[in-house]
């Protein structure tokens, strides 16, 4: 079935099978920024934002896209191409290491403090439980992100 | 490589299409809500439906309040029971309940009436609304039926629905100045809970409790309405002492499930102690509000 939805802020039509999940449909268009991890859900390596916020791309059937807007880590960027800022601020902090689960966490706290601007250390904890790293010790992830709100909001 | 899923998408226009849909297919149909629960499993293809029937493009979302009920279309997501203010004032409870379902993406397409229709026996929406005494709107072709929360849930994933039925709407009763808490203990965050507890307390105003209602998930395959705690606060003055006895009378009176993850007795243990803390919780706050 032909489904049209926004990705990055550009209307696109894809060409998928209902059972294909949007994810899938995602990465074969090129967006490879966002990662499979789990398959179901729970790593959060494949978070893109679904009308601004978080969802696990693996767990949304490609036709329920229609019509809704997603963006990646990717289109976090600012124009001309350069990182944003809460990206500066993983790279400062040293808080990637492999960076499979990188875009993911972006994202997601991204649209946390988006939502949320008044946190604290605990507060950013909670927002990312929902995201595997494996590398990091997320220490230096949530010294980033703090960094981040406190440079922006401070 | 998996073998490719074959199913068939349809996706109703409307309330009455999506209830024919389910009326006239046989075969293995899976409605589609927020598939939170449903993609897993068809990821991992455990599950081959040959029918999906997405009901996302249906008006059955929202929260209103009348003659004492709050009322919440099964479309609603979990995100929005968490942060609606409505159901912040009307239902905290329920608020807190939701905050704890699974990570903030579950949380952000996971629908109320999928929970309830996919009835983990984990799960903190059955709990709360078998807790709130709530009832379900169940359609189907020509017809309809309403069906306690507590009748809902038969077995483990297992419920009353039938295969042509949808549930459309979840009617909460309205109940002012009730402290309330809910608790659950989970292995990682965003598992399912290995227990999960839910109180509601009314105190009079001589400082006795006036009405208790405590609901358990996690230790059987339905949630659990503990009555012989509820009939043990009635009346009583709710002192720390009494309520560690209740809540370990509450728990001694259940046997729950060894599995993979946690033995039955760590259960009964572990429902003991969140059974304490969210009855002090819910009687200082209903101390508060008294």
């Amino acid at each position: 079935m032909k489904i049209e939805f926004i990705v990055n802020g550009q209307p696109r039509e894809f060409d998928v099978a209902a059972s294909e999940t949007l994810l899938k449909v995602l990465r074969e268009a090129g967006c490879w920024e966002v990662k499979e991890g789990c398959g179901e859900g729970v790593c959060g390596s494949c978070t893109v934002l679904f009308d601004d916020q978080p969802v696990s791309s693996c767990l949304v059937l490609a036709p329920l896209a229609r019509g809704h807007s997603v963006i990646t880590v990717r289109g976090l960027q600012e124009n001309g191409g350069s990182l944003h800022p809460l990206q500066e601020a993983l790279i400062r902090h040293g808080a990637v290491q492999c960076g499979f689960c990188t875009p993911g966490i972006v994202l997601t706290a991204f649209a946390f403090v988006e939502r949320t601007p008044d946190v604290d250390r605990e507060a950013i904890r909670e927002a990312l439980a929902g995201n595997l790293c494996r590398c990091t010790g997320y220490a230096k992830i949530v010294d980033a992100i703090e960094a981040y709100v406190k440079g922006v909001y401070g | 490589m998996a073998t490719a899923l074959d199913f068939e998408y349809v996706a109703p226009a409307s309330l009455e299409e999506a209830l024919a849909e389910l009326g006239a297919r046989d075969g293995d149909v899976k409605v589609l809500a927020g598939g939170q629960s449903l993609v897993p499993l068809l990821n991992y293809r455990l599950a081959r439906p040959s029918t999906i029937v997405d009901i996302n493009g249906l008006p059955l979302a929202g929260i209103s309040m009348d003659d004492g009920w709050l009322r919440i279309g099964a479309l609603t997501r979990h995100v929005t029971l968490q942060h609606s203010p409505e159901i912040r004032a009307a239902c905290p409870v329920l608020a807190d309940a939701a905050a704890l379902i699974g990570n903030v993406r579950v949380r952000t397409l996971g629908t109320l009436g999928g929970s309830l229709a996919h009835a983990d026996p984990a799960g903190e929406l059955p709990m709360v609304m078998v807790a709130l005494d709530a009832r379900l709107t169940l359609r189907r072709r020509g017809g309809r039926r309403i069906v306690a929360a507590r009748d809902f849930f038969t077995g483990i994933l297992t419920t009353t629905l039938g295969a042509d039925e949808l549930l459309t709407e979840v009617e909460v009763p309205l109940t002012s100045g009730a402290g309330y808490a809910v608790e659950e203990f989970a292995r990682r965050a965003g598992d399912f809970a290995l227990v999960a507890v839910t109180a509601l307390v009314r105190i009079d105003r001589r400082g006795r409790v006036d009405d208790a209602r405590l609901a358990i998930g996690g230790v059987g395959p339905v949630p659990v309405r503990s009555i012989a705690a509820e009939e043990g606060l009635r009346g009583q003055e709710p002192t720390a002492e009494r309520l560690a006895q209740v809540a370990g009378a509450a728990a001694r009176a259940l046997d729950p499930v060894s599995d993979a993850f946690a033995s039955g007795s760590y259960r009964r243990h572990l429902t003991a102690i969140l059974t304490r803390r969210v009855l002090t919780g819910a009687v200082a706050r209903a101390m508060e509000a008294a």
